[in-house]
């Protein structure tokens, strides 16, 4: 995907300190597997790769990781309260340090998040200055980036076979939607395909009808996530 | 007609075409890019101004001690010391403009150790150095509010060529990205505000840029204070020198283009030791082992056993 990078890319973001990559960015990635998991989670592992295993605890890294998952903003004053924020909420979380290998950028964490039978696995990486971007979502390799401070990528779900997702292509283009790129990781009988759309946003309840596609298992917008 | 621009070439041939400072382009940019009105993007970029401006005040007229007591109360010290000598025969060293550029760095550094609001711009860790040249040349200059977002925009434009071209990421490049970024940024930001040409901004800025390649990020204990905040401060000096260099009309031997790339391919033979993660430099110092042990990181024998940290 071609990043075109936003002058609030670089003039921001505006948050509380105090790293941008390590807390900010923290605060995003959160924010995105929330996001992503669609519902506030019982249980949160994060595994913390690099820079981020090694630093964590200066840089609140992991305070800010759990505000992100509470939907708290970068430049919320409650970040450094996050653990108590957390409890209040009733969503327990763990911290562990890995090694997710050489091919993850330094600053990368992996956040399962879980609730009842219900349980995803979004590994995201903070690439400087508060920029984020998802690599995986469960085991699927996706990339995921805002554009101009915007997330307009869509995940679907999918199984394998191609008429779901011609379906689905097939409804955004009838709304008349500008499909840019569309990229499908396959393992097995599933599929993960990240939808990259122009101009104008998916609204609720064209999501909901394209959830309503067969094959489809779950479609995400990240349309409100712009900071 | 599109006013994106991906290098400096670009943007110095969108200058031109429309006889325009890089300000101007760098608005009309994220006008396309973001797909909003100049009212919006100018509004927005008020918001960083107040933000930087707030920052400052706080670091400067509420000093507090950071958590890990490495940071605080040093701006106000600064700004004391500056008038205590200002009508004596032997003042500062630096003139008014450079110490108060240095002291609202450091205020800006010391707010955000403190977990306070600032703009990371272009990071958190590089955030002292715009606003300290910026905001010094407005009171020095006694600059209206327009150029003032003028200045910021310009910082911009660097910020987005380099992020393009190579990373605004410690992580990835070691401090050179970072507070060298922000210099680049100041530098260029410096000259138009002074009424320098585009090509001198970006003289300006590979000139800043180069006094910075090889910055390594050897924070002590990994928090963003220590040598954080002062290098900010130096690299608000490194930034007004830069511009004031290329305002005489000296040129850069070597364009700011290749510039941002040897500081990608600098960063890409740093070891991972000396990108933001506290295992090199001034981090395994005596003093900053100490810090490490106070702030309960685990020691470094156990990190290189569990981590594949290549040299």
């Amino acid at each position: 995907m071609p990043t075109t990078y936003s002058v609030f890319d670089i003039a921001g973001p505006i948050m509380v300190g105090p790293s941008s990559s390590h807390t900010a960015g923290a605060v995003k990635l959160g924010q995105l597997a929330r996001a992503i998991f669609d519902t506030t989670p019982e249980k949160v592992t994060f595994e913390l790769h690099g820079s981020f295993a090694t630093v964590t605890k200066g840089h609140a890294t992991d305070r800010a990781l759990l505000a992100g998952i509470m939907k708290f903003k970068t430049s919320d004053s409650r970040i450094k309260d996050a653990f108590r924020e957390a409890k209040k909420n009733h969503i327990a979380y763990e911290f562990q340090p890995t090694d997710l290998g050489p091919k993850f950028h330094p600053n990368t964490v992996r956040i399962t998040l879980k609730k009842g039978s219900k349980k995803m696995s979004i590994t995201g990486s903070s690439i400087g200055g508060g920029n984020v971007m998802i690599c995986q979502v469960n085991e699927h390799d996706v990339d995921i980036r805002a554009i101009a401070g915007k997330y307009k990528s869509i995940i679907v779900s999918h199984d394998s076979s191609n008429q779901s997702l011609e379906e689905l292509t097939a409804y955004l283009l009838k709304n008349k939607h500008h499909i840019a790129g569309v990229q499908t990781s396959r393992i097995n009988s599933h599929a993960m395909s990240i939808v990259n759309i122009d101009k104008k946003h998916l609204t609720l309840d064209e999501v909901l009808a394209l959830e309503q596609i067969q094959g489809i298992e779950f479609v995400r917008s990240l349309t409100k996530l712009a900071h | 007609m599109s006013y994106i621009f991906k290098n400096s070439i670009d943007l110095l041939k969108l200058c031109k075409k429309h006889r325009k400072p890089i300000s101007e382009i760098v608005i009309h940019y994220e006008m396309e890019v973001s797909d909003s009105s100049r009212r919006e993007v100018l509004d927005k970029m008020r918001k960083v101004a107040s933000v930087m401006k707030e920052a400052i005040n706080g670091g400067m007229f509420e000093p507090k001690k950071s958590l890990s007591g490495m940071s605080g109360g040093s701006a106000q010290k600064l700004m004391k010391y500056f008038q205590k000598k200002q009508n004596k025969k032997h003042g500062t060293l630096l003139n008014e403009l450079a110490i108060r550029a240095m002291t609202y760095a450091i205020a800006t550094g010391e707010t955000n150790a403190c977990m306070g609001r600032i703009a990371a711009f272009p990071t958190a860790g590089g955030s002292g150095v715009i606003p300290g040249v910026i905001m010094a040349l407005k009171e020095m200059d006694k600059l209206s509010e327009e150029k003032v977002l003028r200045g910021l925009f310009t910082a911009s434009g660097v910020g987005i060529i380099i992020a393009e071209n190579a990373t605004l990421s410690a992580a990835a490049a070691g401090c050179q990205a970072e507070v060298g970024a922000a210099n680049s940024c100041a530098a260029a930001a410096a000259v138009e505000m002074r009424g320098g040409s585009p090509e001198q901004a970006f003289t300006a800025a590979a000139m800043a840029m180069k006094s910075a390649l090889g910055l390594a990020c050897d924070p002590l204990g990994g928090l963003v204070e220590v040598p954080c905040i002062k290098r900010n401060a130096l690299g608000t000096q490194h930034a007004l020198g830069a511009a004031d260099l290329a305002l005489s009309g000296i040129v850069s031997f070597i364009p700011f283009d290749e510039v941002v790339e040897a500081m990608w391919n600098i960063g890409k033979l740093m070891s991972p030791k000396i990108r933001e993660t506290a295992l090199g430099g001034l981090a395994v110092t005596p003093t900053g082992m100490k810090i490490r042990a106070k702030l309960g990181l685990p020691s470094l024998k156990k990190i290189t056993e569990n981590q594949t940290v290549s040299p």
